[in-house]
């Protein structure tokens, strides 16, 4: 087995980075006047791990021939994207400040033409796990060893393209493609289990031939020793059920089906703005 | 004049072209034989991946294989295709503009007895909407040829259409395809027949009945290019001739001739008479049934543009 271990001081770095990460989203909301929050704030731990600690990838060279792929098939949660984009040196992270703007590169669903470091153009849901499929069957063919992570909301696995694409995964026996589900429980019109029944949920994955690991995808420890530690088997696809809080940091917001997609403004801007510097105080960020 | 398989060649031509460059890959929706697949499958039998019958799926993974560098070449239906994973064919693969290329066959009504659910007479007006799709439609064998030629050489996605049925030679060694271009098939100056797919041969022997029996001279027109489509010689065609008639085995809404009546309404120099299926779903029967049920024929051809040309 890999060595799966982090070090204190590391673990340290990506817990200040995800307090900055959230900062820099409040105020790129707050700019824009609209936007997805909820799911944003529940992924963007385990962007940043893997951003910042998993990804082999160099964001001055972003086509660079032997890097990872990422794909955020759950695209409305783009700010997150641009933001752990912005932080690991892809962009300028004033331009995250012009997010859903007039003339930004930054639209509300991610452009892959338009913002570096974004590997696919995504914002349809169910779409995103079928290109990993594709770019992972691309990687054997070619005898290439990165790996490609893809990851999707829980209420976008209602897809039904999403399980066409888990079967021919686990057909192709993809041990190169990692699945993250961030289940942070909520979609649009409320909860996963009252708009439309996903669970068992491990077991489907794992009926579909996936070797599934379950975390809580605001554990930064958990995050990337399990990340880490991908093929879960080999010769299988792995997923990750990444158990998150809807809008986790703000509390106005967390686990209400409302942030999907409500603007923060108003006196929430000043809540979020209060509560993110909260964070950023309490991992040492102003020490 | 000898009748030939688009399918059958198409298959066989993609096995070749597999062999001079191994970037292309062929992928199949549980349909190898009838799309003649099966071809590259057997030659290249690494480079072919059947999906099952899961279009959707099918065409995201070739938008993940594009993104990798490799030329997948996706093969289903007409229906299936345009509908079934349109969603995906929009924004998975025409909105980041990705190498994917479609061979679809089936198009029109050529299933015939199949019925309405195999049959396509909604894709050109579908994918003609798609902004950074190239749509093309054969007429022969040989333009078939020359059209999956050019779509390797063009970076994106591009959509062919196929038929089902057997179809007549009309390229000679003249012809030469381009994307973009019309292929001119006949002079004249009297009317213009403005043809797609296999509408390519009954449009070519109405101009030549037109000119023995009633010495009328009909341009022909074959539009493979739907899009880009040919609007200098469509321009030029309705200037000159001041008649045209589309003939297409598609929904006469939508399709070619909707994309020349667009240009012409707006030049306002000429009249044009739609052939095609007459926004109906189709009844049960074989392809030369359906066909002259719609009035999809030479006779109807020669009527049409004589009684354009008696005006």
């Amino acid at each position: 087995m890999a060595n799966t271990k982090i070090d204190g001081k590391k673990l340290k770095e990506l817990k200040k980075l995800s307090a900055e990460a959230r900062h820099a989203m409040v105020e790129a909301l707050i700019a824009a006047g609209c936007g997805h929050p909820g799911g944003a704030f529940s992924s963007i731990d385990v962007l940043i791990a893997l951003y910042f600690e998993i990804l082999k990838i160099d964001p001055k060279n972003p086509k660079w021939n032997e890097r990872d792929y990422f794909i955020l098939s759950k695209g409305h949660s783009s700010v997150a994207l641009y933001t752990a984009l912005a932080l690991r040196g892809f962009f300028d992270k004033e331009i995250l400040k012009t997010f859903r703007q007039d003339n930004s590169i930054l639209s509300g669903h991610p452009d892959m033409h338009k913002v570096p470091g974004v590997e696919m153009s995504t914002g349809s849901l169910g779409h995103g796990l079928s290109v990993g499929v594709g770019l992972a069957l691309a990687a054997k063919l070619d005898k290439k060893k990165h790996k490609i992570y893809v990851m999707m909301g829980d209420g976008e696995t209602q897809e039904g393209s999403i399980w066409e694409a888990a079967m021919s995964a686990a057909h192709y026996k993809l041990d190169n493609l990692i699945g993250i589900v961030d289940r942070n429980k909520i979609q649009i019109d409320g909860f996963t289990e009252d708009i439309m029944t996903l669970e068992p949920y491990k077991e489907k994955w794992s009926a579909f031939g996936w070797e599934v690991k379950e975390i809580n995808g605001h554990d930064m420890e958990e995050i990337v020793t399990t990340l880490k530690n991908v093929p879960f088997k080999p010769g299988k696809p792995s997923l990750i059920i990444s158990n998150t809080i809807k809008g986790k940091g703000l509390s106005f917001m967390e686990n209400k089906a409302e942030w999907h997609g409500k603007a923060v403004k108003d006196e929430y801007a000043e809540s979020a703005r209060a509560e993110a510097c909260k964070l950023l105080k309490e991992c040492g960020c102003y020490d | 004049m000898t009748k030939r398989s688009m399918r059958i060649e198409c298959g066989k031509y993609l096995a070749e072209l597999g062999t001079q460059n191994k970037n292309i890959i062929a992928l199949e929706g549980d349909l190898k034989d009838s799309t003649q697949s099966v071809q590259f499958g057997d030659a290249h039998p690494d480079r072919y991946f059947e999906v099952g019958v899961a279009e959707q799926n099918m065409v995201g993974i070739a938008a993940g294989l594009a993104l990798a560098g490799k030329i997948p070449f996706v093969h289903s239906f007409a229906c299936f295709i345009s509908m079934r994973s349109c969603e995906q064919v929009r924004t998975t693969v025409a909105y980041p503009k990705l190498n994917v290329k479609f061979i679809v066959s089936h198009g029109g009504i050529s299933t015939g007895t199949a019925g309405t659910t195999h049959h396509a007479i909604e894709d050109i007006a579908i994918l003609r909407s798609i902004p950074n799709m190239t749509l093309l439609v054969p007429g022969d064998v040989t333009e078939m040829r020359q059209i999956v030629k050019a779509s390797l050489q063009h970076y994106g996605p591009v959509y062919i259409r196929l038929c089902a049925g057997d179809v007549e030679d009309v390229y000679t060694n003249n012809e030469q395809f381009h994307i973009g271009k019309a292929t001119k098939l006949r002079d004249g100056d009297d009317a213009t027949i403005i043809t797609t797919g296999i509408m390519m041969y009954e449009g070519v022997c109405a101009s030549d009945i037109l000119k023995q029996k009633y010495g009328i001279n009909a341009r022909v027109l074959q539009m493979a290019s739907i899009k880009p489509i040919d609007l200098d010689t469509i321009k030029k065609a309705a200037t000159e001739t001041g008649k045209i008639v589309t003939v297409e085995e598609h929904n006469i809404i939508g399709g070619l001739g909707g994309a020349v009546c667009e240009i012409v309404a707006e030049l306002g120099n000429a009249s044009v008479k739609r052939m095609g299926i007459n926004d109906r779903f189709s009844d049960v029967g074989t392809s030369s049934h359906l066909m002259k049920i719609e009035g999809l024929t030479v006779d109807e051809i020669i009527n049409n543009v004589r009684s354009l040309v008696k005006n």
